[in-house]
């Protein structure tokens, strides 16, 4: 498979009272065709901005991309007109947003909000969109499609405004698609659904997908790779599995073995991460992991570790001491 | 009556056949009148010390119970026997009394912390407020004892709910609760809001508190993983009605209803081996609105297993074995 999309040294800053935030601080990760591309970390770590940023819709003033290229399928969209960015925007790369609500119109009518990208990227006649329109809701689950579409946002569910925004993203057959955090604001079941439901289109229709989440289950439950990241960095890359059996950095570590698991013996006491997330106005030198990290050296706190190849199939970390890092807990044997 | 408590020790709440309806629609704007059943006939008993986990997915009238225990919704019907009294039928100014060895910790600490006042004035306010301590010096002490108490250093006395981190704002908001001396605390999603690295943290001290003081907790969550891990014994709730209720091992391993075996199935296991193998029961439609509840057992329109019968016969919660109680005809 080629890459569709390479995000090189990626920097995209805000300018704050307290100083200049570097939320994303040089990034560098890529996702192929077809592929579903993990991005994993926790509030303020720019997972939201990283996709923003793809899209060319950080907030200006405040936010700008200060360097870095955005390859899609060769071309560098940091370097498009206004006119060029808008469309792939929805044509070529779609966002599926945490809380369909705030992303929908309230006043306009499903059916309206959904014609009206197959009618300017695709030049659809409006009865061959509406037609369109019917037969995505009815892909993504949506019954009786034909009198959804007269209906508008509230007189949906939680569960059916995100199939509907799923819908609404794969209109235009884009080739990738940004998901930030689609399941967050759901109740378990329902993002069952619509994990299920994502998984089956994508892999059906091909599309490739960058999921953006804080949870390590879903990721383990859907993505073919990971980007870990923290304070604006990707401190950890690997396919799923060696991620998961395998962490080499202690933050990776620490939010593996931070969480209770269903599928484990319960323990006594769970193993936080101590301390508080990091101030990305006021980041300390070195790792910005240290304060918090107990595999902390002298070094950490001096120098920056960069990313770095550690075991094989890809799997890279930004840590200098990751060769003690280590599964401390056993794995709990297959006999389960 | 018998109720679904187990095991020996005293009863600190018993909550009996707990009904909260709302009514909605009509009035100026119209709309479609009707009665929402929240909490549809709830029945358990926590004893002193022990955890109760009640789980369930959104508008399954978890909240809205913990509500009516706190005296913050009055109950449509039904008994709320707090240390033995019926705070249904207590009187205005005895209840304040009651409200203070009852305590709440929110979701989100942020909106529940005044923004102008100091961490210091938010835990000495209910203090002064209840007489608990008197003298400003003998209120200082105590608010740097509590600030201990939950991890915190007395400099964060002096601090705003914005100069603090979400875990930190969590911790101001459980110093508040103990301030009173409670003797349950009703912990309402307390860590749903915080991140994955802080939740752990948040769950430890309040296991630690727990221990230290005696504390008896209800602890409302859709978390199971999360549930599993604090509770002693868990309720699942669907649609304002209790379907399973057990001892936490037995919930997990052994679970009769079918919505919690689809509740345990939904929840993704970070491991991507264990999930490729895993099968998952993925449950068809949406809980239906509590304004026109299904008839019968109200989860048979999604229930896998349903039958003729459970589309008119209501299940009673029933002890289907020693402790274990389940609300299904097939269990």
């Amino acid at each position: 498979m080629g890459t569709l999309l390479d995000v090189i040294d990626l920097q995209t800053h805000f300018a704050t009272r307290g100083g200049v935030v570097r939320a994303v601080d040089g990034v560098s990760w890529d996702v192929a065709e077809g592929e579903t591309v993990a991005l994993v970390g926790e509030s303020g770590c720019g997972k939201s901005v990283s996709a923003l940023s793809i899209m060319r819709l950080v907030a200006a003033p405040a936010g700008r991309i200060v360097g870095g290229r955005v390859l899609f399928k060769g071309r560098d969209l940091l370097s498009l007109d206004e006119d060029a960015m808008r469309r792939v925007r929805g044509r070529e790369i779609a966002m599926i947003f945490q809380e369909p609500m705030t992303s929908l119109n309230p006043v306009l009518s499903i059916g309206r909000q959904m014609t009206e990208g197959l009618e300017t990227h695709l030049s659809m006649t409006p009865t061959a969109a509406r037609a369109r329109a019917a037969e995505l809701l009815s892909m993504v689950g949506i019954p009786d499609p034909a009198r959804r579409l007269g209906q508008y946002p509230h007189q949906f569910s939680g569960g059916m405004r995100q199939r509907m925004m799923i819908a609404m993203a794969l209109a235009c057959e884009p080739s990738l698609v940004l998901a930030d955090e689609p399941t967050t604001a759901l109740d378990v079941t329902i993002q069952a659904q619509i994990l299920e439901l994502m998984k089956s289109l994508s892999r059906r229709l091909g599309v490739a997908m960058l999921m953006i989440t804080h949870n390590l289950g879903v990721v383990a439950r859907y993505a073919d790779r990971v980007n870990v990241m923290y304070a604006g960095k990707i401190i950890e890359r690997g396919t799923a599995r060696e991620i998961y059996a395998n962490p080499r950095h202690p933050y990776t570590l620490g939010l593996l073995r931070s969480v209770p698991r269903l599928d484990e013996p319960r323990r006594a006491r769970l193993d936080p991460i101590e301390g508080q997330p990091p101030d990305l106005s006021r980041l300390p030198g070195g790792c910005a992991f240290a304060p918090r990290c107990a595999f902390r050296v002298e070094r950490c706190v001096v120098e920056t570790p960069p990313l770095r190849p550690i075991g094989g199939t890809g799997h890279v970390t930004a840590c200098w001491e990751a060769e003690r890092v280590t599964r401390a807990r056993e794995p709990v044997g297959e006999a389960r | 009556m018998s109720t679904t408590a187990i095991g020996t020790g005293e009863v600190l709440l018993e909550v009996r056949n707990l009904v909260k309806h709302f009514e909605v629609g009509g009035g100026l704007f119209g709309g479609r009148r009707g009665i929402v059943r929240a909490v549809d006939g709830v029945s358990f008993a926590i004893r002193r010390g022990e955890t109760l986990g009640l789980v369930g997915e959104s508008g399954c009238g978890k909240t809205t119970t913990g509500r009516c225990i706190l005296q913050l919704e009055s109950p449509t019907s039904g008994e709320i026997l707090f240390e033995g009294r019926d705070l249904t039928k207590v009187e205005a100014n005895e209840l304040r009394a009651v409200r203070r060895r009852m305590q709440v910790i929110f979701q989100d600490p942020y909106s529940s912390l005044n923004p102008r006042m100091t961490v210091g004035d938010i835990i000495t306010e209910p203090l002064a407020v209840h007489g608990i301590v008197r003298g400003a010096g003998a209120r200082r002490d105590r608010v740097r004892d509590l600030l201990r108490q939950v991890g915190l250093l007395p400099p964060h006395a002096a601090r705003y709910p914005h100069q603090l981190s979400g875990g930190q704002r969590q911790r101001v908001g459980i110093a508040r609760a103990l301030a009173m001396e409670p003797a349950l605390i009703v912990c309402d999603e307390p860590v749903s809001a915080l991140d994955v690295s802080i939740q752990a943290q948040i769950i430890n001290l309040l296991e630690d508190l727990q221990a230290e003081l005696g504390l008896t907790y209800l602890f409302i969550a859709h978390d199971l993983a999360v549930v599993r891990h604090i509770s002693d014994r868990v309720a699942v709730m669907y649609l304002g009605k209790i379907v399973e209720l057990a001892d936490r091992k037995t919930l997990y391993d052994d679970p009769l209803h079918p919505y919690t075996r689809a509740l345990l199935s939904a929840v993704p296991i970070p491991d991507p081996e264990l999930e490729a193998r895993r099968e998952h029961l993925v449950l068809r439609g949406e809980v239906p609105s509590p304004l026109d509840p299904p008839s019968g057992c109200v989860f048979h329109p999604r229930c896998p297993l349903a039958e003729d019968r459970c589309r008119s016969v209501v299940p009673e919660l029933r002890e289907v074995k020693p402790g274990h109680w389940a609300a299904c005809l097939l269990a």
